[in-house]
């Protein structure tokens, strides 16, 4: 199936009530406002972006860096164009007793989920939650983060794959920073698919090419 | 310039060109994007001998931290000629003129960018003139353009833009070096095309004189220009991206 390239302004649709993701209407018309792929559904028009930072929403998992450790919580670099908080009371490890920088410190990495995001933007983490915690091992890589749903794939198909063929963990951000953790010349290998991934992101057949090339790293 | 020189100097013979182009027909333009890794847009443009680079950074956080604008984003476009591109060395840096070139560069630019929803952030527009040869406001805007579709940046359209100058008597789109030196008037243009139609103005610049007629003439003839050259624009982006996406 090939998508259509669209590039801001194109018309997309002539029914306000379609507008989907990455468009605007104007005049009771729908246009695109980003480069992206044209998706066309029965329930709507939505771009998919090809590039672009991160935008945060409700609910995302991420990987982020402590950037700033203040007195009521910790300010997270989260790859976006906004920082984002973690207040104290939303990190289950914090106790009265115990020092903030102690819990978390400048340049510290943390799996984090989004909690809120008032109308301008600024974003709220939470640490309540299973998977959420500090990481002090493993390696992060960054990628863009238009292409994290290739990295994921198809019902995280892509994900399982690396994982089951390395045997190692990875989680992915929604941001694009993707912490991997296990034997590390393994972790090479992943680091190296996820880059293969990023640049062929939209081809035919990469979830074979990727199981292909990690046999032939191995075998090295 | 006095008009005894205008006389002197035949910028037009056999009704051609002194570069053998029609009055209306641009010179050649070349587009390439993504040139530059580290930042999230870029482009390089050719028209005829000028030569620009652009780069597109953020959006990200303003700094100074006063100049952020809690409700919508900052544009900064910084538009520069390196020492070396014109014949005499120029003097690196900021001067009159490049400083007001960038400020109606950037308002242009304002019209089009989604700023309010990016709030609190800053984008940075870098232009960087390698080599001039007349109307290169024009071609730095034009890349500019370019650099920010590829940085994936919300816009309601694309910023196009062209000059028309009148040399001997005669109207003529896209001047170079000699007709913008030794011409009568040069007038730069900019248009906010959507969906392949130019939907308004974004700059308009003049310098020297024109008559109504012969700016409508100026006009009608810009605007040809800037469909042909937003077609160029395109297939670069999209020449670009088609490379990685064939799913």
């Amino acid at each position: 199936m090939s998508r259509k390239i669209v590039l801001p302004g194109d018309l997309l649709a002539t029914n306000p009530r379609a507008a989907g993701y990455g468009t605007y209407i104007e005049d009771g018309k729908v246009y695109s406002k980003i480069l992206g792929l044209f998706d066309k559904s029965d329930t709507g028009v939505r771009v998919i972006p090809l590039k672009g930072k991160y935008s945060p929403s409700p609910g995302d998992m991420l990987v982020g860096i402590v950037r700033e450790a203040t007195s009521n919580g910790w300010a997270i670099d989260i790859h976006s164009h906004y920082q984002a908080f973690l207040p104290l009371s939303e990190n289950p490890e914090f106790k009265p007793n115990r020092k903030i920088n102690d819990v978390l410190d400048i340049g510290d990495a943390v799996i984090t989920k989004v909690l809120s995001i008032d109308p301008r933007l600024k974003v709220t983490l939470t640490m309540r939650d299973k998977v959420c915690r500090p990481v002090r091992f493993g390696r992060i890589v960054a990628i863009n983060p238009a292409r994290v749903p290739r990295v994921i794939g198809k019902k995280g198909s892509m994900i399982k794959t690396l994982k089951s063929e390395l045997g190692i963990q990875i989680l992915v951000g929604q941001n694009g920073l993707i912490w991997l953790s296990g034997d590390s010349s393994r972790v090479s290998i992943a680091e190296g698919a996820i880059y293969k991934i990023e640049e062929e992101a939209h081809t035919e057949g990469l979830t074979d090419r990727i199981i292909e090339y990690i046999k032939k790293e191995k075998e090295k | 310039m006095s008009d005894e020189m205008n006389d002197e100097m035949q910028l037009i013979v056999d009704g051609k060109r002194l570069d053998g182009r029609k009055f209306d027909e641009l010179r050649e333009v070349k587009i390439e994007t993504g040139v530059l890794k580290r930042a999230d847009g870029s482009c390089y443009l050719e028209m005829g001998n000028n030569k620009m680079i652009a780069a597109v950074y953020g959006p990200r956080e303003a700094f100074p931290r006063h100049m952020q604008d809690p409700s919508r984003a900052i544009i900064r476009y910084r538009y520069s000629m390196a020492p070396f591109s014109v014949d005499e060395r120029k003097r690196p840096g900021p001067d009159r003129r490049s400083v007001e070139i960038s400020k109606v560069s950037r308002e242009a630019f304002e019209l089009v960018v989604m700023k309010e929803l990016y709030p609190r952030s800053g984008i940075d527009i870098f232009v960087e003139v390698l080599q001039a040869d007349a109307g290169t406001r024009a071609a730095c805007i034009n890349a500019a353009s370019v650099a920010l579709v590829d940085a994936g940046i919300a816009m309601k359209g694309i910023v196009t833009s062209v000059a028309i100058a009148k040399v001997n008597g005669e109207i003529v789109l896209d001047p170079f070096k000699e007709e913008d030196n030794y011409g009568e008037a040069d007038m730069p243009f900019a248009f906010v095309i959507r969906d392949g139609e130019i939907k308004s103005i974004g700059l308009l610049q003049m310098d020297g004189k024109l008559s109504y007629d012969e700016i409508r003439k100026g006009l009608e003839m810009a605007k040809k220009g800037a469909m042909e050259i937003y077609r160029l624009q395109r297939e670069a982006i999209i020449r670009k991206y088609s490379l990685e996406e064939v799913e």
